[in-house]
Order: structure tokens, then sequence, then C-alpha cells
């Protein structure tokens, strides 16, 4: 096995030997590795097929710009993770990992033939070909589509990982621990702010800390040196935190940023178990300082995209960091300085290598350098193009021409293992723009630049467009003193040396004699559009960046063009004529990387995936074997199922009971507010549509709330326990909203009232009990207390005591039968659940749930806000004018109840649906018709509520209908998917109309 | 996620708040004088504006108060928190 890995670094510990399979194959590298630099170690460097032409694919970068190198870890079902970057994936021992995007596999891949047929799919061509048939899309190419689409596969069960979230506050907040950003988080920590230091990478010192080029230095140090140094000092600052593995995912407003740390990714499988994998860090920072670097750019040419074509500086970092070389004939393709760093690496190392420089000449101390060293360097030259299939092997080189738009003489052909691209470098502005800031262009160097207009934010070194140390330095320390308002004088004596210049020849499309519409000049090496893709856009009259984006999908791959934005940009600029810095870009959004589900979610999953409320009578209902139904947060009983009864069997059977006999409900979780003050009686006057002045002490009435625009928005029972005291009822799920509601209109709109409101629904729970035989079961349960109806009637309220504990006993009913509510202090919910079965048993007391206690009602024709009405509905579309008081002046949504709209005649309003066919049950939401002929179809309304009453022995329905309110006795159709079913409009009263079940 | 200070409780994150629109719009007195038009207007009518805008917000999950912000919604930064049935800073008309 070929071994690239050529001299020993500090980084990388040889004594520990690491195994892990790549595709199926095992391998071995070291501590310290990366999977991408342990694979090129092993001399592989094709590790993927592209997105569309499936053309062979290697690692290009050492990064998080990374587009190709991205593999699937792992293949169990719960622990496989896709698009996972191999140059940022630390190796462990056990490692598993596949390339992704090719069958049977990466070195012979059936898409491959796609690269062939090429011309056949340009830019759009999804767009301009799936168009039609239109009956093809669903059947033919959707699926076909998604067949090869894809990179990678998901896990198909839970993720069994650990994750974490974490809430910090910091007065500074550092993103990027290279250069700059360790002499900002020193200055910050040394001057007493509490500062949080973040990298992503396993330690500090960004490019900076391998750089051992004798011409680059800083105090007579190497500048490595220099920063280790820095480094150590850093770590004893008791103020400054430091966390690396962590990438800053977002910046939000009001600098709250989302960081993921990651915690186990790099440990091997059985250090991982049992740990938090990753956390991510909502960070709240009074200042930040942005040092997130920059990243190199490719350059364009002719067959840009081979394996074995790095950029540079990569190639430079494999060197000197991890001890090893991406070739060993290694060609460097640049238009600026930079690439001579690594030329000089590389020689020194004894690899040879050869410059080709886009620029006519240069002379900085760094080309002089190279020069002495016997550099072969080919200055005013362009590659215009590359050879080898499965990795790079051969180029041809050509002379520019003065104006540099095209290419002179004769081709040279220069044999190679390995190409390293320059094309100078993009500062990362990323954080800079999400936290919503502009930017600048600046030409020279065709690079766009933080514009400073914030109190809160600031960019320093190379994501702010200073490249050279010297510049990196001086300008970090000035911008720092003047940011943090402080006077360190730490650097004042920093002694600098940089030979490294910064002129550059910019261009983004490079010259070549074969027509662009033959050649392959990547832009987005993973989602594989190309130069000519860009063109075509353009041709087609595409102008706004954001739609050539879209149309090209340039910047769309996981990567998010962190490699091709500004080329895609500045091809198009130049096509179009326009100056670069007016296009604008594209938006950056967050996340920078990618992040899991996993850390997002944190620890909100399954049975802390949301809040759930328990009654406290729960315990009873589970033991009882109840099914529950979840309303709003509340888990509440929804049948009892006896002998492996279905839920309709139990309905019928709990809603027999109820009737013939006695039944009890759970009510525990209807909102309950507690209002007191002497304006309470005016506060219902207002909120209610019915009047209350006049409701005596201990006596309950049903009201209903509107919305201000006549809409019904609440209902409930509401008794007066004292002059200047009630407790309102609401609703299950609107017991939050109305208490905001009047919260909202007490302190805004009624200050001047004497009100106030306490929310106790958790403080009372409520057993409901029903039917003939309630009254027996209360007079056992409470023996001393009246229960005649001359005492105690319909719609009142008593206070007595069991077992010597205060009730609240309301006679009220929403069953249309005899009824009683028994509140009790929550903590003896459960006690008085027991003694109501206990008390209940000689008379077949029968807990029934929320499905009977819907069934009953729509017996009785009581509507349920939120589900018989939408927020459409007001009093009168639901026949209920007569609690609608004409007396009184105002209340809220009064003055809306005679707008234009809500009087007109032909709005949907509540009726009963009775089926031709009593056993024929409807289904809620079906929509209702009166002619199935017409096309189209004219929708009436739709059904809200349908049961089969087993007490009346035939299907009952509810059901909102234009114009209904006239047309009792009129037939009408629920059309279904393989039958129509016939229909009757009838009172919404099915049972008991003159309620003497009441008073049964 | 805005910072916002509560003029009751101090600075809390958004999370903790939940916004209530436009602020300084009375109900009527007498809502039965109005016309439709009239009525819609209350009813209905909101401003969106980029720039300087005048909002409601609840401390729901806090001190429960309503109190006024103004906010710059082209930034989003709060320019100004002042308790209900307090006059507008004048500086921001």
């Amino acid at each position: 096995m070929p071994n690239y890995r050529i001299h020993k670094t500090e980084y990388i510990d040889e004594t520990k030997r690491v195994s892990f399979k790549y595709d199926g194959k095992t391998y071995f590298g070291y501590e310290g590795d990366t999977l991408a630099s342990a694979l090129l170690a092993n001399g592989i460097h094709l590790v993927g097929r592209s997105f569309k032409y499936h053309r062979p694919r290697g690692i290009v970068s050492c990064g998080a710009e990374e587009p190709n190198a991205i593999c699937q870890i792992g293949s169990k079902k719960d622990l496989t993770e896709p698009n996972v970057r191999a140059t940022e994936l630390e190796l462990y021992e056990g490692l598993e990992a596949s390339s992704q995007n090719c069958w049977p596999n990466v070195k012979f891949d059936i898409g491959g033939i796609n690269n062939f047929i090429s011309p056949l799919i340009p830019a759009g061509f999804y767009y301009k070909t799936f168009m039609w048939p239109k009956s093809f899309w669903k059947k033919v190419y959707e699926p076909l589509i998604r067949l090869s689409a894809g990179l990678g596969k998901s896990p198909t069960e839970p993720d069994p990982d650990i994750y974490d979230h974490k809430y910090v506050h910091y007065d500074v907040l550092v993103i990027g621990g290279g250069v700059s950003g360790i002499i900002a988080a020193k200055m910050a920590a040394k001057n007493n702010l509490k500062t949080l230091l973040v990298d992503d990478k396993k330690i500090l010192g960004g490019s900076t800390i391998y750089q051992n080029n004798e011409s680059i230095k800083i105090d007579d140090k190497l500048s490595s040196e220099w920063l280790k140094n820095e480094i150590q000092e850093i770590k004893k600052l008791s103020n400054l935190t430091i966390k690396t593995r962590t990438s800053i995912a977002a910046y939000h407003g009001y600098n709250f940023l989302l960081a993921k740390e990651n915690l186990t990714d790099h440990l091997p499988e059985e250090k991982k178990k049992n740990k938090i994998r990753q956390r991510l860090w909502k960070i709240r920072a009074k200042k930040v300082v942005i040092a997130t670097g920059s990243i190199e750019r490719p350059l364009v040419f002719n067959n840009n995209d081979r394996p074995g074509i790095l950029l540079s500086n990569s190639i430079n970092k494999y060197l000197d960091y991890y001890g090893v070389t991406c070739g060993e004939n290694i060609i460097l393709f640049t238009n600026n300085d930079s690439a001579y760093e690594t030329s000089i690496s590389l020689h020194k190392k004894g690899i040879k290598n050869i410059i080709v420089d886009l620029r006519k000449s240069a002379s900085s101390e760094l080309i002089k350098q190279a020069e002495s060293l016997g550099i072969k360097i080919y200055f005013n030259h362009v590659v215009t193009n590359t050879f080898g299939y499965r990795k790079i092997n051969s180029l041809e080189i050509m002379k520019l021409s003065e104006d540099g738009n095209t290419t002179v003489g004769n081709k040279i052909r220069l044999s190679c293992d390995c190409l390293g691209m320059s094309g100078g470098w993009t500062p990362m502005v990323h954080m800079h723009t999400q936290s919503g800031g502009k930017l600048d262009f600046r030409d020279e160097d065709q690079v766009f630049l933080p514009k400073e207009n914030s109190e809160d934010q600031i960019s320093v070194g190379s994501c702010n467009g200073d490249f050279d140390l010297e510049n990196i330095i001086d300008k970090t320390v000035n911008k720092i003193n003047k940011f943090l308002d402080i006077d360190n004088q730490d650097y004042q004596d920093t002694n600098i040396i940089c030979s490294k210049e910064n002129d550059k020849r910019n261009i983004w499309l490079l010259p070549n004699k074969i027509p662009l519409g033959k050649t392959k000049c990547f832009i987005d090496f993973q989602n594989d559009s190309t130069a000519k893709d860009i063109k075509l856009a353009l041709k087609e009259g595409f102008r706004s960046i954001e739609h050539v984006k879209r149309y090209t999908t340039t910047g769309m791959a996981t990567d998010q063009g962190k490699l091709s934005n500004m080329h895609a940009l500045g091809i198009i600029a130049d096509t179009a004529g326009v100056k670069m810095g007016t296009l604008g870009t594209t938006t950056f959004r967050p996340p920078f990387t990618p992040l899991t589900f996993g850390t997002l979610v944190g620890r909100n999953v399954g049975k802390f995936f949301e809040v759930v409320r328990k009654t406290s009578m729960h315990e009873w209902h589970v033991e009882n074997n109840a099914e529950f139904e979840n309303v709003g947060q509340w888990k509440r009983p929804w049948y009892y199922p006896k002998n492996g009864e279905n839920m309709y069997a139990a309905v019928q059977r709990e809603s027999k009971a109820a009737r013939d006999s006695a039944g009890i409900l759970d009510a525990s979780t209807l909102g309950k507010i507690d209002i007191q003050g002497t304006d309470a009686s005016e506060f219902l006057n207002r909120v209610y549509t019915n009047a209350w002045s006049k409701l005596a002490i201990g006596k309950c009435r049903y009201g209903l709330m509107l919305n201000e625009d006549g809409m019904v928005y609440d209902d409930g029972v509401t008794t007066r326990i004292s002059e200047n005291h009630y407790l309102m009822t609401t609703t299950t799920g609107g017991a939050a909203n109305v208490l905001n509601k009047l919260e909202d209109y007490l302190q805004t709109e009624w200050p001047e009232l004497d009100v106030y409101l306490t929310s106790v629904t958790d403080h009372y729970s409520t057993a409901s009990i029903c039917g003939p035989n309630s009254k027996k079961i209360l007079n056992k349960l409470f023996p001393n207390l009246d229960l005649s109806d001359e005492n105690f009637p319909h719609m009142s309220f008593k206070e007595d005591k069991l077992e010597n504990i205060n009730c609240r006993i309301m006679r009220i009913s929403f069953t249309g039968e005899l009824s009683y509510e028994i509140n009790i202090e929550s903590k003896y919910g459960h006690s008085l659940w027991k003694m109501c079965i206990e008390a209940g048993k000689e008379f077949n007391l029968t807990p029934y749930g929320t499905e009977t206690m819907h069934l009953l009602r729509a017996e009785k024709g009581f509507i349920i806000v939120g589900q018989d009405t939408d927020g459409t509905m007001t009093p009168s579309d639901l026949q209920m004018d007569w609690i609608v008081s004409k007396k009184k002046y105002d209340f809220i949504g009064k003055r809306s109840l005679y707008r234009s709209d809500t009087i007109r005649e032909d709005r949907k309003q509540l009726v009963g649906l009775l089926t031709d066919d009593p056993k024929e049950i409807l289904e809620e939401g079906a929509q209702i018709v009166s002619d199935v002929k017409s096309k189209p179809i004219d929708m009436l309304g739709h059904v809200t509520s349908s049961y089969f009453s087993p007490n009346l022995n035939k299907s009952i329905a509810l059901a909102v209908v234009r114009s209904g309110k006239t047309m009792k006795g009129q037939k009408l159709i629920i059309p279904m998917e393989n039958k129509n079913i016939n229909v009757t409009v009838s009172d919404t009263i099915f049972l008991d109309k003159e309620n003497k079940r009441l008073n049964a | 996620m805005f910072l916002i200070n509560c003029p009751f409780c101090g600075e809390r994150d958004q999370s903790e708040f939940s916004s209530g629109g436009e602020a300084h719009i009375v109900r009527p007195k007498q809502p039965t004088e109005l016309s439709d038009d009239e009525w819609a207007e209350y009813l209905f009518m909101r401003k969106n504006i980029k720039g300087i805008q005048f909002e409601r917000w609840n401390h729901v999950h806090g001190c429960r108060k309503w109190f006024n912000v103004v906010r710059d919604t082209s930034n989003d930064k709060i320019l100004s928190v002042y308790k209900m049935g307090e006059k507008p800073p004048v500086n921001y008309k």
C-alpha cells in the first residue's frame, strides 16, 4: 500500500495507530488525522461521484468548505449519518465511512453515463423536460427523479444519541481561534471582560499554527511558534472560556448566537456510549468579535474537478499539519502569492513542484525565495485542460494574451499527479451578514468585505479582508481597542516580518481555445454547475443573482456555495458587463454548516417532547383502561373500553348508561377563572353577550364570548359565588387564550374596572355526574345537602363538605341529563373520584370519556366551540340569537353583529342532519351539496359533528350549511368517494326538546 | 430573538413575551354610533411600517403585564418601552 505520510508533525501521534474502514476496506491512520488526511496518506483521492454527471471527484479542501468529500458514516439503521465532510471528521478507531452518490461503487459507477450525455442535461433541464404530459409527473417523473437524486441515506430509526442545550451569557464572544481571534480574546479577557472563544477545529491557531516559512516571522520567531506562546498565555486567563470543536451555526439579532459543540464525534464507539454527543450553545453576548478567516478560491478552467486537484493552501496544510503529501509531482496554479508558501513547503520536504502563475510577473520576497530554490515558474500562463479519469495525470498550459482574455502560442503538456489551485481568498462574511450587516466590494482583489456599522459586532483578520500577518495583527489590535473601549498595549512592540504581497490577477473564467459549450469548467462542484450553465441562464434572460442561483442550483448544495458563489457572481458580472459590486450577493443563511436534527431538538424528545398535563384523577383512568385523547396539553380519557371493545362499542355503552342510569366524567380540564372585585358583574356584562347584573348569588349562567369581530370565541358556565365573586369556566383548549384576552381588556381598555382575574384551572378537580340516578348518588355523598328542585334547582350552586373537605357543587348540564359537577381542591380529586365511583356502584355509574360527552351533547344540539365553530360563526349563525342581549349597550363584538357581512342571510349556519338511512354515519368534515351533476359542484357547507346515537337508535349530525336556517326539511347530498349519501336538514336538537330530563 | 426591557421586570428574552400588534388603537366608547366603515377602520385596519412602529407587547410568561414598545422594523432595534396609558415618546413620532 502506498504511503504518502512523508514526515512527522506534532499534530499526528504516530504511536497511536487507528484502523478504519472506507468503502468496506480497512485502512490505517493515526490519532490526530481527519478522515480526509488519512485517506490521502493512503493515496486515496477519489471519494465520490458528482451529483448530476457522476464524474469522479476527489478531496478538494481541508475544512468546512469541502464540496466533494462528503460521506456516509456508519451503517446501522439508527446510527448512520449522511453528508459528513471527511475533511472535518476526526479519525477514530472503528470508524466506518463510505462514499455517496455512486452505484455499484465509486470506481465503477453506472450513473457515470450522465457525463457523456451532459449536452442533453443543461441548466434548467428538469424544469424544461418534465413539464408534459402533465399526468406523467406524479407517476413517472417524480419517482424516477427521486430515485436518482439525493446524497447519502437517512437513518430509518430514531436517533439513540443524547443531545444537550445550554444557555450562556458573555460580555464578549470571539468567533474563530486564528491569530486575530486569539489576540481579540486575550485583549478582552485581560480587560476583565467575561469572554468566550470558539473554534470549530480540535486545536486553536487557524492556518498560522502550522506556518513554518522562515520569511514570515513575529518577534524573530516562526509565526507558528509565536502563536503557540500566545495560546499558552490565554489558557491561563481565568475569565476566558475556550471551546474548541465548536462552530457557530447561526447569528441572530440582538447578538443571540447558536453554536454546536462536538463532544464525542471523534471518539471510538465504546467511548461514545451514554455520553452527550453534541451540545447546542445558546449564546447571548454583549459584543461579538468575528474572526472567521477566509477560504481559498478555486480557479475555473476546463476539467478543473478531477480527483487530485485541490486548493493550494489545503495541500500545504495536509503537508505541514498532517505530514501527508497530496502527490509526488505537484503543479500549483495560482493568481497570487499564497501558492508560493505551499510550493516552498513542498520543496523543503523534497516534493517536486512547478508553479503556473497567471500574473505577468511578481517580485515579492516569497517569490524570490521560490526562484532561488530553483522552483520552475511559468508566469503569464493558464491551465487550459487536465487529463486522467480517476485521478489527474497531466495538464495543458498556454500563454495568456496581453489583456488576459484569450490564450496565445502553443500548448505545453505537463505531467503531474496533483494540482493545487489558488484563486486568492474569500473572506468568510457569513456571520457578519447573518447578523444583519451589509457588505462593501473591494475592486483590487474582488472581495466582499464587512461594512462596519454596528456597535455590538466587528470583523477582524482575514474575514475583514486583511490577508497579510502584519495587517492582521496591527488592525486587529487597533480595532479591538476601539471596539471594547480599552487601551491594551500588549502588541505595541510586536515586530512582524511578512514577505507576502497582495497583488493578484483575477480572471473569473479562464480563457480557452475550446468553445465554452464543449468545456466543463466547474463552479459548484457539489451541485455540478459549470460556467456554461451560468452563461446559459443569462442568455435565457435571468438577471438577478438569486434567480441564476436557483435556475442553475449554484451554491444550493450542502456546502452552500462556500467555494462557488463568488465565481458565479464574477462570471455573471463579466458576461453582463456590470461591476461585481453592484450585483450584490445571495443571502448567507444559517446554519453555516449543516446541523443534525438531534442537536436542534436537544432533550425535547420522547416524553419530554411536549409538556403533558394530567388531572388528579389520571391514575384511576390509567388503571381502568382508559384510552386518552390529547386536548391542548391535557390528557383526557377518550373512552373506557371493556372486554376488548372498540371505540364505537365503548361509546355506545357509555352513552346509553349515562342516559339510562348514571355516568361520570372527569371535567377537571375545563378552564376555571376566579373573578373578584366590585366591578366583576359589569366586567362579565362587557365580555359575554348576555346580561349578568341580575344573576342571583348562588346561581349559574351559560355565557357566550365573542371576538371583537362578532365571531364566537368561547363559551362556558359562570357561577356567582358571592356579591363580588364569580367562577368562570371556559373550554379546555381555550382557557389560556380566554385569560389572556380578559387581561388584555382589563389592562388596556378598561383599567378603571376593579376586577382581579386568577387562573384556578389546576387548583380544582371536577367530577361531573349525570343521568336519572345522579341525585341518588349525590345524596349518598352529601346526605345533609337538600337536593330538592326547590332548594337546589338546575343552574344553581351549593357548598358542602365531603369528609370535612369543602366542595363546590354546581347543578349544571352539558348532556341534557340531570347533572351535578363536584369541585374539590385538586389534591383531593383522586379521592373524590373514587368515592363517587364507590357510591355509584349500585346505580351502574359508568365512567365516560370525551367521545361520549361529545355524543351526548350532540343529541341535545349543544355546540362545541372549535368543533362546530371555526372562528367564522356568529351567535346567529349558530341559531343562538336567544343568548345575545338586545338591551345591553355594548359588549365585546356587539357592533360587529350588524355589519353588512354578518347580517347576510346566506352565511353558513348550523343545522342538524339526518341520514335517510338511519344506520349511515356521516364523516366529520364531509362536504355538503345539493346537486352532484353541476360542474363545478357548489359546496354548501360541511359536517361538523357526527355520531350514531344509541339513545335515538339513529345517526345524527350537526353541520354548517349556507342559508341553513331556512332549509329545514330539505334534502341534501353528501358526496363520498364511492357513493352519495342522502340527508335531510333537521333541527339541531335531536333529543328532549322540552328539557324534561334536566329535572327527571 | 429580541431582548425586551419589560418596564416591570427588566430585560428578558423574547420567548417570554407575546406581541399584541399596533399600539394606541383605542376601542371606540360608543361602537353603536359608528358606521360600518368607521367600525371596520377600528377592527381591521393596521399599519405595517418599514421603520419606526409603535407596538403592544405582553410579558405573558412573566408578570403578564401589557406595555408599549417602539421598534424599528427595518433592523428590529427596540428604541423605547413605556407603560400602558403613558404617552408615546415624542422623539419617535
